[in-house]
């Protein structure tokens, strides 16, 4: 099995005649995903390689039963193709556009969690995610994992994921399903969520979770796998040498005076039982260790 | 974005917010002139932005054309915790019953709008915090709603507030939360907010950041950009559209995406290095912007090596590779250069280096391999 998404997701693509987002649809078309549809306002009728192009997702999802939307347009009219799509009633959405205004976000992340409980946001600003063999919504490059389980993997960051995904596959460890949750400070979907539902999922035996600087979310999960997890979670977080006040790129990751370091983060993990590698490499390791004892 | 207190003071002010009269000024002959325009006594306060200026000296109460003179000259100049003062704000002074601290932020972990009033201003509301965590209310407002009244009513009673600052407080509150808002703010914080003898509440001090995702729809914030204060390297660097922090250490980084970046300065730490910059070159960087970050990054004195860590995923690493020979072939690159190529096209990368060598230039098979490699030829440089 997999999380959120599978065998049986079928993909429309907001922003499917731009650049990227042509480019990543056809990638993730060929790695199996089933990508039904395209959603370009204004050029409902022709197509891309194949894919129908509709004017709206609402049409997208009653012409082709597309049950994920996968958003790929430009930051300032992110949030209206959010909107758009969890009003066309897809479960899974997921949002790879980075920069967005972050009013607009905690809008549009507060209004689906209210309006559609059962709707799962991914991102924004994020890479996406993939359930190897199955299927790949975003633009992780599907050929650095290996299909078959046993590890559940979710991370904030982007090439850093790709890195430990490497370490895994390197090693001959394979992975249920891996979450890119993004960099911003409003995530749709939190680490929390994604290790519920690696908890729940038979076939992941045990969990990665990479963090990095800023907020509180590595706490708080720490302490959520200390309390609800049997399953066993290695863990790292990027940024230990990060000076405060310096925004590392992702809009969520800063350290504001003594909130928000590594350091804290680590401590708090390794605290709930999580073996906490201290570089990349390391993450390949300690699962290899975790699995030989399972 | 972090905005100087009079930026600050300024944007407020056109929400309603209750500002003191005041002029920004760069010179001393200027300081004085707007002091003799507002009517003394005035306040000479250095702008910078960092915490901690009151102590430092850079701010001081004036009350003729002289004392102005004095402290302006004193100020302007003045280097608070590595921060120069290259402008000072002249303000009309306030007589002060009471100091306190109000702010709107965004609660990352809540997901909603966050709002602090404490009675306890006029001091660091992080020592407030961990002291006396009750002395601060708080209230969570959704994005979706925006604020109520009844909101203002939780902080201010909240926060016993003296009864005759409750209206006035509340009316402060809500531009406050406009301004938040309408700015596309990451925050928006008033320490002191004061209470005056004559019963009105006043913001003394503002502390703005802005954030730049929403600078496509606010055109002012470009002109509160160029006033700010950047690093001579950051700037270069924004001016090829890089994503560039300047740091303190010897070994130069390039790599993509942030996380991985940030985790390379980890590993040179861990080697027994310091960075000297995070760049992040983003996704699908070609050759053009590789060779970009090379020359920004070896334009800088105190790089003694070169650590470039690239995982391909969107990113090719044949395109880095050549960028690197670009970057090789147009800047005199003095320094070593270590790379790691890894993902999308990391064998033709590999393939591409190995067949023009070029002298300090070299491989590796491991980001960990990379980082000791840059870190061993940063400290051999430096002795030679």
């Amino acid at each position: 099995m997999a999380i959120i998404i599978d065998e049986n997701t079928r993909v429309v693509v907001q922003g499917l005649t731009g650049r990227e987002g042509r480019f990543h649809a056809l990638r993730n078309r060929d790695y199996g995903t089933k990508v039904v549809a395209g959603v370009t306002p204004g050029k409902g009728g022709t197509d891309v390689e194949g894919i129908p192009v509709f004017d709206t997702v609402v049409e997208a999802v009653e012409a082709t039963g597309a049950n994920a939307a996968v958003i790929f347009v430009p930051a300032r009219f992110a949030g209206d193709a959010v909107y758009e799509a969890a009003d066309a009633g897809v479960g899974v959405i997921v949002c790879i556009t980075e920069g967005i205004p972050a009013h607009d976000e905690a809008r549009f992340v507060d209004y689906v969690h209210l309006a559609y409980p059962g709707t799962v946001l991914i991102g924004p600003n994020c890479p996406g995610l993939i359930s190897p063999g199955k299927c790949n919504i975003g633009i992780m490059p599907g050929e650095i994992t290996l299909p078959g389980g046993p590890v559940g993997l979710v991370s904030r960051s982007g090439t850093l994921t790709y890195q430990a995904v490497h370490e895994l596959t390197q090693r001959g460890i394979g992975q249920t399903t891996c979450v890119g949750i993004g960099g911003d400070p409003v995530p749709g979907t939190g680490f929390i969520d994604c290790l519920s539902r690696f908890e729940a999922d038979p076939d992941t035996v045990a969990c990665v979770m990479i963090g990095e600087i800023g907020g509180s979310d590595e706490e708080t999960a720490a302490a959520f796998i200390a309390s609800e997890m049997t399953k066993p979670v290695v863990a790292y977080v990027a940024g230990v040498t990060a000076p405060a006040g310096k925004k590392m790129g992702h809009a969520g990751a800063i350290v504001s005076g003594s909130k928000g370091t590594a350091a804290a983060k680590i401590e708090a993990l390794e605290k709930a039982g999580c073996r906490v590698g201290r570089n990349p490499s390391q993450i390949g390791e300690l699962m290899a260790e975790v699995l030989k004892g399972t | 974005m972090d905005l100087f207190e009079y930026q600050g003071k300024q944007l407020l002010a056109r929400f309603g917010v209750p500002v003191s009269a005041g002029e920004a000024v760069e010179t001393v002959d200027d300081a004085v002139a707007a002091a003799e325009r507002l009517g003394f006594p005035v306040v000479v306060k250095a702008q910078v932005q960092v915490g901690g200026r009151g102590k430092a000296g850079g701010i001081k109460l004036a009350d003729s054309g002289d004392q102005t003179r004095q402290h302006a000259s004193n100020i302007l100049g003045m280097d608070i915790k590595g921060h120069v003062v290259r402008t000072v704000w002249i303000e009309k002074a306030s007589d002060i019953s009471e100091e306190y601290y109000a702010s709107f932020t965004l609660d990352r972990a809540a997901k909603k709008h966050l709002g602090m009033v404490s009675a306890k201003g006029g001091v660091d509301i992080e020592a407030v915090a961990d002291e006396d965590p009750a002395a601060i209310a708080r209230v969570h407002i959704d994005p979706l709603v925006g604020i109520e009244d009844y909101h203002c009513r939780q902080l201010v009673f909240g926060a016993r507030l003296n009864p005759a600052a409750r209206s006035g407080a509340i009316a402060v509150l809500k531009q406050l939360y406009k301004a938040f808002v309408a700015l596309d703010a990451d925050l928006v914080e008033v320490n002191p907010l004061i209470l005056t003898p004559d019963g009105r509440v006043h913001a003394l001090d503002a502390k703005v950041s802005l954030d730049d995702n929403a600078a496509y729809r606010h055109p002012e914030f470009e002109a509160l950009r160029s006033l700010s204060s950047l690093d001579p390297r950051e700037r270069a660097a924004r001016e090829r559209g890089l994503n560039y922090i300047g740091l303190d250490g010897e070994v130069g980084i390039i790599g993509n995406g942030a996380g991985l970046v940030m985790s390379t300065l980890d590993v040179v730490n861990q080697a027994g290095g310091q960075a000297a910059n995070f760049l992040d070159v983003g996704g699908g960087a070609g050759a053009k912007t590789i060779a970009n970050a090379l020359e920004v990054i070896t334009a800088d004195p105190k790089v003694r090596s070169v650590l470039i860590n690239i995982f391909g995923g969107i990113t090719r690493c044949d395109l880095v590779a050549q960028g690197i020979l670009d970057g090789f072939g147009t800047i005199d690159v003095k320094v070593p250069v270590v790379v790691r190529l890894d993902g999308t096209s990391a064998e033709e990368g590999r393939a591409i280096l190995a067949a023009s060598p070029r002298d300090g230039l070299m491989s590796a098979a491991t980001m960990l391999e990379a980082a000791a490699r840059a870190v061993e030829l940063a400290k051999s440089g430096q002795e030679a």
